[in-house]
Formats: structure tokens, sequence, C-alpha cells
């Protein structure tokens, strides 16, 4: 199972004066069981992008396939698609409506036409997932936390059990904690549950923690692909696009300009961690 | 008395139930007193729900106290003859720009404000011409705002605060909606404001690489201040920072992992220049 991006082509206004490619020929292949990360500066076409990916914008060139079908074709069923890829648009909480939590998170499975047990116990599995706190389940979801809201209104796309997750920003205007609680719930999703996910996110820091795979966007193209050392080993090519790598590459790039033998791979505080003590300790002994 | 004072501030929400009856009462702001010097860049972290956006719209009477005092420029924000003077002194930006920009043209959004409070229209010119230069805006004056990323529509909503000659401008998480570089963009314009242009500046954000700069920060937990210094003492004090569901710049939480760890490494390391000049020494 995959989405398949065959040389897609978006242009918003077509044939207006307001003409504008936000996607130009872009090609690449999502397989089952990754997390991708996606970045770029606004208006590099990341929106457009996950928009086609599930069917919410056509492309006006190439194909997006999903399990081998073009889900442009204008008999195929895209409600099936918005089941197996489900979407979390930036600030989801301003979603919710219902008057309880459970309910909101029903909603979507009660709209598959599904029996109410079977809805009842998605909505539960996926308020499990985003490890939703039960005493909470049949509060008002506006009295709830930023953070806690947030992960309410991702359960309600979890509940439709999709096999791909894009996620744009989930993380965005979250405390630090916050931000690693629903980071940490979305690599458990991964490593649980075999879901695959895409993510946009502006935070470096955050990518390089968790993605085993970089999307690079840049007006419109995909300027590269690749595992997240390589990507942020290009980090003089990132700052031309307005972008950076994490922090700790900067260090220890410059460890290794004064002259100290480290590798310049590490991304992490974890990594860099590591490599610094192996060289400083072997340099004591 | 600094530019900003509180004392004892308290503030309560009273939430109700949808027939109107009281069902409970949530202290938002719980004795909160601070002084702010006139030309000083504040920093203010705390978690979601800790108090911090309450307090900082108690900075321009949009919420006034429960209990306790403000002062904005020695005017108690209470009186109310005082209200207009105050929202003169200190203007306030948010965090989503789209909510924040009316006109259509980038320099008449800009001069809304002074045409607001009768300044001439000469000036009026001047003044928008004068604050777009001081975000860097300028080439865009003639532009619709909607042509506008994130970030620079944030610097054209700092810019109409700006032209309102404010004397400290409070930023409630500005750079929450932005890529990095409209986040960098906008911080350098309020370091830009405050230093040349002695503009107090009140930054609340949830990113601590950004408040590395600030004179002093400080860190709310439950409507009150529980922590406050210089961002060299706030970020050496990991563990209790985490304890208040913050974190530390990815430099100082590498040289506190490596002090961890046995190296010899000093506390107080803010940038990763500093870990790598100290990193240097003990190889």
């Amino acid at each position: 199972m995959s989405i398949i991006l065959d040389h897609v082509t978006y242009i918003y206004g077509k044939d207006t004066p307001e003409e504008r490619h936000a996607l130009k020929d872009v090609s690449f292949v999502v397989p089952k069981g990754q997390f991708i990360g996606i970045i770029g500066h606004t208006g590099s076409g990341k929106s457009t992008l996950i928009q086609l990916m599930n069917g919410l914008l056509q492309p006006a060139d190439g194909m997006v396939l999903f399990e081998g079908e073009d889900i442009s074709d204008k008999d195929y069923d895209k409600k099936k698609l918005r089941e197996k890829v489900g979407m979390v648009f930036q600030y989801p909480e301003h979603q919710l409506f219902e008057s309880t939590v459970f309910q909101d998170v029903c909603f979507g499975p009660r709209n598959l036409g599904l029996s109410r047990k079977e809805m009842e116990l998605r909505a539960f599995q996926a308020l499990r997932l985003m490890n939703f706190p039960e005493e909470l389940y049949y509060q008002s979801p506006f009295d709830l936390s930023g953070g806690q809201k947030r992960r309410a209104a991702i359960a309600g796309v979890l509940a439709m059990e999709p096999d791909f997750l894009i996620l744009d920003e989930p993380t965005a205007g979250l405390d630090p904690r916050g931000r690693d609680e629903i980071l940490g719930l979305i690599a458990r999703l991964k490593e649980e549950q075999g879901k695959t996910i895409l993510l946009v996110s502006h935070s470096m820091d955050e990518i390089a923690g968790y993605a085993d795979r970089i999307l690079v966007m840049s007006e419109g193209k995909l300027l590269m692909d690749g595992a997240p050392k390589e990507i942020f080993a290009r980090y003089r090519k990132l700052e031309e696009i307005g972008l950076a790598a994490p922090q700790v590459t900067y260090i220890m790039n410059a460890l290794q300009e004064r002259g100290l033998p480290v590798r310049t791979s590490p991304i992490t505080i974890n990594e860099a961690k590591r490599e610094i003590l192996r060289v400083l300790r072997h340099s004591t002994l | 008395m600094g530019i900003i004072k509180t004392k004892n501030l308290v503030f309560e929400y009273i939430r109700r139930d949808e027939d109107g009856n009281v069902e409970g009462i949530k202290r938002a702001v719980d004795n909160v007193s601070l002084d702010v010097e006139a030309g000083e860049f504040i920093a203010v972290l705390g978690h979601n729900g800790s108090g911090k956006s309450t307090f900082a719209k108690h900075l321009n009477s949009i919420l006034l106290p429960t209990e306790g005092t403000v002062w904005i420029d020695g005017n108690d924000t209470l009186q109310e003859e005082n209200t207009w003077k105050i929202r003169q002194t200190a203007g306030m930006v948010f965090q989503n720009p789209d909510n924040q920009i009316i006109a259509t043209v980038v320099e008449e959004d800009v001069g809304f404000g002074p045409e607001n409070i009768g300044v001439p229209t000469e000036e009026i010119w001047q003044r928008t011409a004068d604050s777009l230069k001081a975000v860097g805006m300028y080439a865009y004056r003639e532009m619709s705002p909607n042509k506008l990323s994130g970030g620079q529509k944030q610097r054209v909503s700092i810019a109409g605060i700006v032209a309102m000659r404010p004397k400290c401008i409070i930023l409630d998480e500005p750079t929450a909606m932005l890529d990095p570089r409209g986040r960098q963009d906008v911080l350098k314009t309020l370091q830009a404001l405050n230093r040349l242009e002695h503009v107090t500046i009140v930054l609340i954000t949830h990113h601590m690489e950004e408040v590395i700069q600030a004179d002093k920060i400080f860190v709310m937990d439950q409507g009150q201040v529980a922590m406050q210094g210089t961002p060299r003492e706030i970020f050496s004090q990991v563990e209790q920072l985490r304890g208040l569901r913050m974190d530390v710049p990815q430099a100082a939480l590498l040289a506190y992992e490596l002090r961890k760890a046995g190296l010899e490494i000093p506390s107080g390391i803010l940038t990763g220049e500093e870990l790598v000049e100290v990193l240097c020494r003990l190889y």
C-alpha cells in the first residue's frame, strides 16, 4: 500500500492573471510505515502537496495514485480515500463542535455508517491512542487545555482508522512539554499501529528527532528527499531557502572546524552528546 | 516606578453555565507583582494555561484587575480616564496576523491607528513610512497584505503599533504561526526597536531560542511568577523548567547533558558559540 505522486503539477488561478504554479513536477513515493517530515518556508507548496494527497485538490498535470489507482478518476471513491488517508489540519481544535469530547470523536465513524457499538469502540480506541484522560471523555471540548483539545481533535481523525495520517504543524502554539507529548504519541502511532505519518513542521529539532525521511519543498519543487542526516548535512543549501539545520548540527560543524575530530552527523542532542563524549574521553585518556 | 508595574495583581474568571448561574471561579492571575524598567526587553514564558496571556491583557487595559493594581507609565489601569493614555503607551500584538490586518493596502493598514487618534495627515504619512522602515517592510508599502507571508504580515502588524509611537509593545506569541525565517525577521525587528528606538518589549512565547537575548525572563505557572532572572540564570535550571512544562535552548540542553555525563562544563551556557568555546578548551 502506498501513495505515489507522479510528476504532479498544481496551478492556482489557472488562466487568470493571478496564475501561479504552486507545485511543479513533483514525484515521490510514500510507502507504508514511514515517518516523513515535510519542511519548507511559507508558500513553498507544502499545504498544496498534502491537500493533493487526500484528494482535496486535483493535479493540473500528473497523477496521484493511492494503492495503484488514480484518485482523480471520475469514478474513484474519494470517501474511501479519506478514510484511509486522514488529515489533521493546523489548529484542528477549532473544528471541535460537539457537546462532549466523546461525541466529537464519534462524528467521523458515525458518518461511515458503522454500528453504534463499532463507532464507540473506535472512539474509545482513538482517545486511548492519544492518551486522553478518561475522566474528561464526557466533558465539553471547550473546557479542555490547549494540548488536550488538540489531542481530542487528532483522536477524531484517528477514529476513522486511517492507514496514512497527514498532520499540518500539529504542535503549533503548544508549550514545550505539550509539543513533546503530541510528537511522542504520533511516533507511537507509527511504532505500535504501523501507521504512516506525514508531518509538516517548521521545527527542525522536531523533525530531526522523529522522521525517517525528509522532503524539502522550495518554490513548488521537491528540492531534497532523503534521510534526516543527509538533508541536514546540506545545511548551507537549506539556509539559502530560508530553512536551517537543528542547532546541534551547527555545533558539531563548529567543533570540527576548530579541530576536534568529531563527526558532524549528529542531529539530536543525544547523538551529539555521545559523539562529543567519545572524542573528549578518548583525548583525556 | 518602572514603565510597567503590577502590585498583587489578581484576575478571576467567573464561569457560568447556560442559564447564567455561576459554576465556578478560576483564578487566572494570582498575586503577581513585578516592575519593568523603561527600555528593557522582557520575556514571559509559561505553559498553556499558566496565565501569561491573561496577565498580558492587563498591560493595556483589555482586562482590569479583580484585585491589586497595574500601573502603565504611572497610570493606574483601573481609572477609566487613563484607558486611552494607557493604550497609547502600551501597544499589543497578537498571535494571528490575519486577525489584525484590516486594510487592503499595507501603508493604509499602518496609518489606521494614527488616523484614529487624530494625528495630522502629513504626520500620518511620515509615521507610516518610519514604522514600515523600522520593521523592514517599507518596500511592500503599496502591496495588498494578502500577498505577504505570515512573517511579513506580522511585521506589518507590528508597524501598525509602532506608528502609534508607544513606549512599550506587548506581543502575545507573535511567532507561533510563522516559519523559521518569518520568526527570525520578527525577532530581529523587536530587537532593533528595543535597541535603537528604546521601546520596552514584553515578548510572550513558547520558543526558548527567542528569549536568549532578553534582559529578563519571567516564568509563569498557575497564575503566579514561578521563576524570574536573566536568561543565564533561568536556563541553567533545567530540571525546574521541565517541571513547569518548559524547555531550554538546544545548546544549553546539550551543555547540561554533557555536564551530567561528567564533563567539566560551567553552568549558564546559552549559545552554541559558548559551548563550542568551552569544549575546545577541554580537548
